[in-house]
């Protein structure tokens, strides 16, 4: 292999992938890998076994399929494809801001044009991977049970990581040049998610608005969407007639995914480095505030709450960040607002979401203000009882949660009084466990590592949505006047304590 | 007499041991710069003195007070600066120092007076309503002295406080530290600028294996050292090696 050819460059940026996703699963420690590998293999099986139950009605649909069937299948394609594109705009706004090694490579000899062929490539490329990864449960149970000719979706996942890849590098490039480099980064970011969310809420909405539910597969089976959608011959289906293993619709589905991909690389590699320099060049520049005078001391634990919200209200990225959390509350919302005085069947459906959502956000919030501390020496110096800083952080967390669904548990307190109690213990419930869970596991991180934070301990992140799972099942048991609310609520508990016993800070 | 920092006997073991029954007494209203090799201990026994990191055994005692029995008191009086300054990059140096301020539970118009002259002295005053995002590292470390400073403490310990600093920062902040220091206040400063500890410490404290190994004014150490007109480094470096050949 010639140095600073091709080749050489993708061996090293392969190495350097397979290293940081070992070290993401890992959470950086030596030792873990076989331990890693028996959750992957656990998983895996978990996975094919609901994969076998859940595409069983698909397994004989033939290369002629009816509407319906496409229509689904398509749907499922978008729907991934809207992820993996979200997926590969982080890795272009990484590949942008964040890899430390671009000041090496642009001002060695070395061409930055195959460098950064080669880097978008391995996007492409890890995109792929991640696709096939979390795709390969569905289709090895469809190859399984329906015959090769599945195996067609392999290559129209390779097609969507293409398209992604090549899609993610077009718009981030877009962007740089009709907002600068400055504002990218946050746009970008903001961009992705919007896009990550912006198919599965449509689509409940949609399912809602057309017929009353949350369900996707319901408005995609739906009458009205089949007489909606174009004819059989429309280019439209051609990815799911090539998952179905139609060989022509494969052969330009993947042959146009790769071209564009190609295209893509060749087209934008050349100027990658000139953008690339342009966004290592953005300082931060310091925003002015309005000047004020006279100091507001209300003691400590004041201070303390007072300045985690004002972190979080200035920092764009986090708050748009907590903000997607908040976006997919819109469907169960609008659920609410579409069975107002239709009776109390939609809380049941919306109320767990709500719980759900609580929770996420909840354990967002605390790693920020508990792990996420900017300046622990200063806190941990000052002359205030630690309980007192640790009780300030949690009020702060739980003060933020309160507001952001109170406007809920008063929506549903119209629908039903006892219902919006249970979502009131439902929504505290996850979030001071989320937030307990998080104390439970917190080590020290500066809140750029925000995205990041899971893989400081896998356990918390499991524990965290589990119990949000429980108290969600919790509050919607409850919500349908059952006494068996007490059982996941039982098991929300065990969680918790299970989370205390495996804490590194036990005391 | 009353040391401003007195310790007995402090152990910290981490995979080995890094201080190894430290004794080491610092006089009120008195410059002291403590010395050392890297791993030497420095760091380890300052974040102990300022509450950050639990003794194995020992005692701290800072002007009278038992930090280890009451380390609320005790950080009522003391400051602490790392190397790496850590405030928060959205907030500005003013929003700064007025949340120390609340954490140290200040008069509310004595903090704000006293914010306003620090920020005067370091050359902040300019920047006071600007986010610290966008602020050099000198700029950064001059918003934490002055964090450190504004609640009028006792005993202020910083730990390699001129790391990265540009000539005109570092003049500031070591006059600003003698300033403190003429005023009754005691400072305690690693620095591996031994220029700096040779023309602004009373007193140097050499620690090298976790154990205090040398201690007193320039002159002192020279006579220990066997070196009768040699620098400070000089001086250092022959006390670390005889040490390290002991």
């Amino acid at each position: 292999m010639t140095a600073g050819s091709i080749t050489w460059f993708a061996n090293h940026e392969l190495r350097l992938a397979w290293r940081d996703w070992l070290s993401m699963m890992t959470a950086g420690r030596r030792g873990r890998e076989r331990i890693v590998a028996v959750a992957v293999a656990i998983f895996l099986v978990f996975a094919h076994l609901l994969a076998w139950y859940f595409v069983g009605r698909y397994v004989d649909v033939g290369t002629e399929p009816d509407k319906p069937a496409l229509i689904v299948i398509t749907g499922t394609v978008l729907l991934s494809w809207s992820l993996l594109m979200s997926q590969a705009m982080e890795s272009v706004t990484r590949a942008f801001y964040a890899r430390s090694d671009l000041d090496l490579i642009l001002s060695s000899p070395a061409a930055a044009r195959k460098i950064f062929a080669v880097r978008i490539a391995a996007m492409a490329l890890s995109v792929i991977v991640m696709a096939a990864l979390l795709g390969a449960p569905l289709i090895n149970v469809l190859i399984a049970r329906g015959g090769a000719r599945w195996l067609g979706a392999y290559g129209v996942v390779i097609a969507m990581g293409a398209t992604a890849a090549a899609g993610a590098v077009a718009l981030t490039v877009l962007l740089f040049r009709l907002i600068g480099p400055k504002r990218t980064r946050l746009a970008a970011q903001i961009v992705a998610a919007v896009i990550a969310a912006v198919f599965i809420i449509g689509l409940q909405v949609a399912a809602i608005l057309s017929h009353g539910t949350l369900s996707r597969m319901v408005f995609l089976e739906s009458d009205t969407l089949v007489a909606l959608v174009p004819e059989f011959d429309s280019l439209v289906w051609w990815p799911a007639r090539a998952a179905l293993g139609d060989l022509t619709a494969l052969a330009v589905v993947l042959g146009g995914s790769l071209a564009l991909l190609g295209a893509a690389i060749a087209v934008f590699s050349a100027r990658f480095g000139d953008h690339a320099i342009a966004a290592s060049g953005v300082a931060a520049t310091g925003a002015r505030q309005a000047a004020r005078s006279g100091f507001r001391l209300r003691g400590a634990p004041r201070v303390l709450r007072q300045k985690e919200w004002t972190l979080l209200g200035r920092d764009p990225w986090l708050v748009s960040q907590t903000l997607m959390q908040m976006l997919y509350l819109l469907p169960p919302a609008l659920l609410l607002w579409r069975s107002y005085g239709e009776g109390t069947g939609a809380l049941v459906v919306a109320v767990p979401v709500l719980v759900m959502a609580a929770g996420q956000l909840a354990g967002g919030l605390a790693w920020l203000a508990i792990s996420g501390e900017d300046a622990p020496d200063l806190v941990a110096t000052a002359p205030i009882p630690r309980g007192l800083v640790v009780r300030a952080k949690i009020e702060a967390v739980l003060g933020a949660i309160a507001i952001a669904f109170a406007p809920f548990i008063a929506a549903l307190a119209f629908l039903s009084l006892s219902g919006a109690l249970a979502s009131a213990f439902g929504i505290f419930a996850a979030a001071a466990a989320a937030t307990a869970i998080q104390f439970f596991f917190r080590k020290q991180a500066t809140r750029r590592y925000f995205r990041h934070r899971q893989t400081a301990s896998r356990f918390a992140t499991f524990a965290e949505a589990f119990s949000s799972i429980s108290w969600a099942a919790t509050a919607a048991v409850a919500v349908a006047g059952s006494w068996l609310a007490l059982f996941p609520a039982a098991i929300g508990l065990g969680i918790l304590a299970a989370a205390y016993w495996m804490s590194p800070h036990r005391l | 007499m009353v040391f401003a920092l007195d310790i007995r006997g402090l152990c910290k073991s981490f995979d080995r041991p890094a201080v190894a029954g430290l004794d080491l007494g610092v006089r009120q209203g008195e410059f002291y710069s403590l010395l050392g090799p890297n791993g030497a201990g420095k760091t380890t026994t300052l974040r102990m003195v300022a509450g950050l990191l639990p003794p194995d055994a020992g005692t701290i005692r800072i002007c009278g007070i038992d930090a280890l029995r009451d380390p609320v008191e005790a950080k009522r009086i003391v400051a602490w600066v790392s190397d790496e300054p850590m405030i928060y990059d959205k907030l500005t140096p003013y929003e700064y120092l007025e949340f120390v301020a609340g954490l140290w539970s200040l008069d509310a118009e004595l903090a704000e007076a006293r914010a306003r002259e620090l920020m005067d002295w370091l050359g902040l005053a300019p920047h006071a309503h600007e986010r610290c995002e966008g602020f050099s590292k000198g700029m950064r470390q001059k918003v934490a002295l002055a964090g450190a400073l504004v609640h009028g403490p006792r005993v202020i310990i910083l730990d390699e406080p001129l790391t990265g600093l540009d000539a005109g920062s570092a003049r500031q902040v070591k006059r600003v530290l003698r300033e403190r220091v003429a005023a009754g206040g005691t400072v305690i400063m690693t620095t591996h600028i031994l220029e700096v500890a040779e023309r602004m410490a009373d007193r140097v404290g050499i620690i090298a294996g976790g154990r205090l190994i040398a201690e007193g004014t320039l002159d002192e150490l020279r006579a220990q050292a066997g070196q009768k007109l040699s620098s400070l480094e000089d001086t250092f470096l022959a006390l670390v090696a005889e040490q390290q050949a002991a």
